[in-house]
């Protein structure tokens, strides 16, 4: 894998240096096993994203109870009343 | 550690199996009180070395046994597991009750919900013991990638039990829980099903609703159960299937009395050995195993004639394509906003958003996160993300030419014995342990894994069925007769 730094930046996950490099070398490997796929001719394949075939699901646009506020809030690392509070996003 | 041979916790109420449990509460030789004990007393003797949970609720467990006692002396139980002692992977969210998921950014979760697979359990009666461990996200085969502690192969405590289900499999091979319930995205609940001895079976795609399980590949997840025996199997997921207006991809098809199914034979079945379930580099001794298997099933009446599902050696690569895929996008929830963890200081979102799953995912679910955004990535999608779901459509038309001429088919759960805690330090040496398991969940297929037989060092050997879509009455019938007809189901690991 080329560019490990970018992959890990469109994931926003951070990896040390060292991190990176290990996760490199086995993102190789496994990569290097996966290219065995080129061998199948899949000319013409439709692809498969589920494997049941699937319509659209519709109900009725009814509404119906949910979780309150407070149910909704209680796992959240930080809050400010009934909001989900973030480090700032836009700069001074 | 406790729970030695000087302690002795073995008792006939945790070496019965659900249905025969339910038989005792029936009967009134036994209560779900008693049996609910017996396990928490087993639990604390002996889990502190076999580690399969995560979290016990014993007060919850023993409120619930006691209002089963209750229903069952007034002749009016909830359901057919009604009382019955049951283990949850801990993937399913338990309202109130901490769902970890294996993982360091779930470590103080607490559901405000249910998942459906829960509320029916309940709905049945059954008596929730705790939440099992896991590979973290369900990523893994050996239970070793939980962030908390492995959990040990009760055949063999230097060994895995499999996984990534490995907590509630021990469990159940341990006779820590009558039942239990996994998720099998790859081969989780089959895989150690197999390495414990016990049975388990992934459901068709859809028959058991995943609301309220936390996602790992929404394609390709399916929540099942684990147990002691076929008949154990049948009952439960006669119990968790369904249609679910709560899941979308769930199927509005009829469940059957699976039970009822058992007592048919087997005589004129058309079973399917496909030739690229034994390969180069398996073990004899499971090789050896599962053709005796054949061969029984043979006795019983069934024919079996060779067949190639010849995508098979194409199907690994393809999921590790799909499955991280969909797991990158999956887990992109946890961002320490919502729930989960977060660092204590970062000079901007973005940088929160890093740090925290930096700090909260261990490194399979990173390697699994960088290989899925990879591949979905601009320039790299076609090759590799639009390439594997054709594989997938290969692989699907493999068993869908299969099954035009055979009803069943049957193959090894996993080409080796449960191998070694440390053993497989290389993640494509883990990811290779799955190869026969992977087709059937890209296909979207029934699996179950059952006991045949045992290696030289006396540890489970598993002989997997593969059914047509919806059809998992076949394998239970199948390998209920094959159950029946030899002593494999008889013996117990040794443990106290």
């Amino acid at each position: 894998m080329q560019d490990v730094e970018h992959v890990a930046r469109l994931a926003r996950l951070e990896l040390s240096p060292e991190e990176g490099e290990r996760m490199r070398e086995q993102l190789d490997r496994i990569l290097g096993y996966i290219d065995k796929l080129r061998q199948l001719d899949t000319a013409g394949v439709e692809p498969t994203s589920h494997a049941v075939p699937m319509v659209n699901v519709f109900r009725d646009d009814e509404p119906r109870p949910c979780l309150s506020p407070e149910e909704m809030l209680a796992n959240a690392p930080d809050r400010s009343g009934e909001f989900f509070r973030v480090p700032r996003i836009i700069e001074d | 550690m406790r729970g030695g041979a000087g302690l002795s916790v073995s008792n006939p109420l945790t070496e019965s199996t659900a249905h025969e449990l339910v038989e005792k509460f029936r009967s009134g030789a036994a209560t779900p009180s008693a049996a609910t004990r017996a396990y928490l007393d087993r639990i604390t003797a002996l889990d502190p070395t076999v580690r399969a949970y995560i979290t016990v609720t014993r007060e919850r467990a023993l409120a619930a046994a006691s209002a089963a006692d209750e229903r069952w002396r007034t002749g009016r139980p909830k359901g057919p597991i009604d009382g019955v002692p049951t283990a949850v992977k801990d993937v399913l969210c338990t309202k109130g009750v901490r769902t970890t998921c294996g993982s360091k950014i779930l470590e103080r979760f607490v559901p405000p919900y249910d998942a459906t697979v829960i509320e029916r359990l309940e709905a049945a009666g059954a008596v929730i013991l705790g939440k099992t461990n896991m590979d973290e996200f369900a990523m893994g085969s050996s239970t070793e990638h939980s962030a908390f502690f492995a959990t040990r192969n009760p055949w063999d405590l230097s060994r895995v039990p499999g996984g990534s289900s490995g907590g509630s499999a021990a469990a159940v091979g341990a006779d820590l829980a009558a039942a239990a319930i996994g998720s099998d995205t790859g081969g989780s609940i089959r895989q150690p099903g197999a390495f414990t001895g016990t049975v388990g079976l992934k459901p068709t795609y859809g028959r058991v609703s995943r609301y309220g399980l936390v996602a790992f590949a929404s394609s390709l997840d399916q929540v099942g159960p684990l147990t002691k025996d076929v008949a154990d199997a049948a009952l439960v997921l006669r119990v968790i299937a369904g249609h679910d207006p709560l899941d979308s991809t769930s199927a509005d098809v009829p469940v059957p009395d699976y039970a009822a199914e058992l007592s048919r034979p087997i005589a004129g079945l058309r079973i399917g050995v496909p030739k690229e379930y034994f390969v180069e580099g398996m073990d004899p001794e499971v090789e050896r195993a599962v053709r005796e298997a054949i061969e029984v099933l043979q006795r019983l009446g069934a024919t079996a004639e060779p067949l190639s599902l010849p995508t098979t050696d194409f199907a690994l690569a393809a999921y590790y394509l799909i499955a991280p895929a969909e797991a990158s996008s999956n887990l992109a929830r946890y961002d320490g906003v919502k729930y989960g963890s977060r660092v204590a200081s970062a000079k901007d979102l973005i940088d929160m958003y890093s740090k925290t799953r930096a700090q909260g995912f261990g490194a399979e679910v990173k390697r699994r996160i960088m290989l899925g955004t990879y591949a979905l990535s601009a320039g790299y999608h076609e090759a590799y993300y639009a390439k594997a779901q054709k594989v997938r459509t290969l692989v699907r038309r493999d068993f869908e030419a299969a099954f035009s001429r055979v009803d069943v088919i049957v193959a090894p759960t996993t080409p080796n014995v449960p191998f070694k805690l440390g053993e497989k330090e290389d993640p494509l040496a883990m990811y290779l342990n799955d190869i026969f398991t992977i087709p059937v969940n890209l296909a979207g297929l029934p699996g179950l894994s059952v006991r045949c037989g045992f290696s030289l060092a006396s540890l489970p050997i598993g002989l997997q069925f593969i059914g047509r879509p919806f059809d998992e009455a076949t394998l239970l019938r199948a390998a209920s007769a094959y159950e029946q007809a030899t002593p494999w189901r008889d013996r117990r690991p040794s443990l106290g």
